[in-house]
């Protein structure tokens, strides 16, 4: 019998439709995956293996009762332990909220269920979604099933802030996983791990009951091995919702009806700015390649600027911090999570104390970042400045879609890195996020597919960012890579 | 710009964030080092540009006058909104003594 923890989202579907075997198997073989590489990889802060068991006994009821099948029917998946699930503790991998168990299910997560998706588990990721390698997890580091090809053991980091959602899809723990990207969340990851990810128009999915980090660039998406299974995936999970302000009002469309590798007539735009002095050599081949693809595909490839491209990170750490710091004001030990009171203490006090004993390391360094540039007499020099200039990057690209349909750049300015090797210095992790930040600044649709194996035998990303709501263009885009690239490339198992 | 220590305390007062003396010490150079790399915005020219408010252009809509239209935003959940209070008393959150 087939590996079923090898399928993906399609084809798991089709199987448990067809009969060929039951969701029960499925839930149960994935289950196994998960509990086998939990000590090794610690992608889950919290399996839930009895959920993905009780949502396929259901499946395979409805199917044996003849009743019509979900689109995700009999699929298990990870949730990123950033949406509030009913009943299953929610923690934002913190200590803040280590114990908060929501009496409400978020509306991405309810929407699969009601797909016919169940839960493996709640995934690890960095401490609020803050971080670019998962190493500021109050629940500790996920180590990447990815190891170099030097002979060498280094634990290497699955990208960040969805690492739990990465590490679990490339070990085969998963199928597919939810992901959030705020400044490159799902994509970098993704690329990190040999998986494809795409981060929706900023309102396709809505971010109701999504634990909050920067509210203007937040955004839900799905984490799979392929484009399709992230099609079918994203199809699941967008869709209006009256209770974000933010949720687009706008039919979800077929993406997996319309998929098609076939970019005659598509003009492709390769942003100047983008190729950077000192550029990583394997990343910038990598880069030719999949312009090479493409052109294969029937695209015609031009160049274009985005002059502002150098501005997007300092703007990025401006505006997310400021977001988050307010966003994290909630925090306060009076209507949930951690409380902690000193003898004596009045309320003040136990705000404060609460706050320095619940928070990691980085998410204190952007609250008070973001305090800082909000502060009388600072404000309008950073973040008024910083949202002229996010004006200004929106601007390149619109002015950039006169001349091409999507853009293709790397995901990643190099492959994974090592676990300790670049959270010493704050900054030089900042700069990880440099191709992927601009598109969240714009609220673009963006998505990262696995273009090939670097010399040290880890996955590069090729990234495809697209004009506001044209999701389409960008998984089509991604499928012609994807058809070109042949990427079989797994992880061995070690653990 | 640059901050220093009583700057980074007065940050974290106003953040409501019990930092230790070493904490704060460790801050300052690594706040200056981020603050000093944001500050190259300053060289972009934003004559006339305006602030962005929002990234994708929507409309902010009014719900209908409908009481608990939904019902998960309705009335009616005090018990819920309760549930993970560290110190729930009588169907009020419990908060230490704030009047003398």
């Amino acid at each position: 019998m087939t590996d079923l923890t090898e399928l993906g989202v399609a084809a798991i579907r089709e199987g448990v439709a067809q009969g060929s075997f039951s969701a029960v198997e499925v839930a149960e073989a994935f289950n196994a995956n998960v509990a086998a590489a939990q000590a090794a990889l610690n992608a889950f802060i919290v399996p839930t293996p009895e959920k993905a068991l009780d949502a396929a006994r259901a499946v395979d009821a409805d199917r044996a009762a003849g009743k019509a099948l979900g689109k995700l029917a009999g699929v298990p998946i990870g949730m990123k332990d950033l949406f509030a699930t009913r009943g299953i503790q929610t923690t934002a991998a913190s200590h803040i909220l280590e114990g908060f168990t929501p009496e409400y299910e978020s509306t991405v997560s309810q929407k699969l269920w009601d797909a016919g998706a169940g839960m493996l588990g709640k995934l690890n990721l960095d401490q609020f979604a803050m971080g670019s390698s998962n190493e500021t997890s109050y629940f500790g580091n996920v180590v990447s099933p990815w190891k170099r090809k030097d002979g060498g053991n280094a634990a290497l980091a699955p990208g960040g802030s969805s690492g739990g959602s990465s590490a679990a899809v490339s070990a085969r723990l998963c199928p597919a996983a939810t992901g959030t990207d705020t400044g490159g969340s799902i994509r970098q990851p993704a690329a990190f791990t040999g998986i494809s990810g795409i981060k929706p128009t900023y309102g396709r999915c809505s971010r109701w009951g999504i634990v909050a980090f920067a509210s203007s660039l937040d955004q839900a998406g799905p984490m799979a091995r392929d484009v399709r299974d992230c099609a079918i995936m994203l199809e699941a999970m967008a869709g209006f919702d009256p209770k974000d302000a933010t949720s687009l009002d706008l039919p979800v469309p077929a993406w997996e009806a319309g998929l098609s590798g076939d970019l005659k007539g598509k003009r492709v735009g390769i942003p100047r700015e983008y190729r950077l002095d000192g550029m990583d050599g394997e990343v910038a081949a990598s880069w030719d390649q999949g312009i090479a693809w493409l052109k294969d595909a029937g695209a015609e490839v031009v160049d274009i600027s985005l002059p502002h491209t150098k501005y997007a990170l300092p703007t990025y750490y401006i505006i997310a911090p400021a977001e988050a710091s307010s966003n994290l004001a909630r925090y306060d030990g009076v209507r949930y999570g951690l409380r902690e009171l000193p003898s004596g203490a009045g309320l003040q006090d136990m705000y404060a104390a609460t706050r320095a004993a619940g928070f990691g390391a980085e998410v204190k360094r952007r609250i008070l970042i973001g305090t800082y540039v909000l502060s009388a007499g600072f404000y309008d020099a950073y973040y008024t400045q910083a949202q002229k200039v996010r004006t200004l990057i929106a601007r390149d690209f619109k002015e950039a879609w006169a001349h091409c349909d999507v853009i293709l750049a790397p995901t990643t300015p190099s492959a994974a890195f090592a676990l300790g090797e670049k959270s010493a210095d704050p900054l030089e992790m900042y700069l990880n996020d440099v191709f992927s930040v601009p598109a969240s600044l714009a609220g673009l649709p963006a998505m990262s597919v696995p273009a090939g194996l670097s010399g040290e035998g880890l996955p590069l990303g090729l990234q495809i960012i697209g004009k506001p709501f044209d999701e389409q263009g960008v998984l089509n885009a991604g499928l012609a890579i994807e058809q070109r690239a042949g990427f079989v490339a797994k992880p061995e198992r070690w653990w | 710009m640059s901050v220093d220590t009583a700057t980074v305390a007065k940050i974290a007062s106003l953040a409501r964030l019990k930092l230790g003396e070493d904490e704060i010490a460790a801050m300052v150079p690594e706040l200056n080092g981020i603050l000093a790399w944001v500050e190259q915005l300053g060289e972009v020219d934003v004559t006339g540009v305006e602030p962005m408010t929002a990234v994708i252009e929507n409309t902010l809509r009014l719900r209908t006058d409908e009481i608990d239209a939904d019902p998960l935003t309705g009335g009616g959940k005090r018990d819920d909104v309760l549930a993970n209070a560290p110190a729930a008393e009588h169907g009020f959150f419990g908060v230490p003594k704030v009047i003398e």
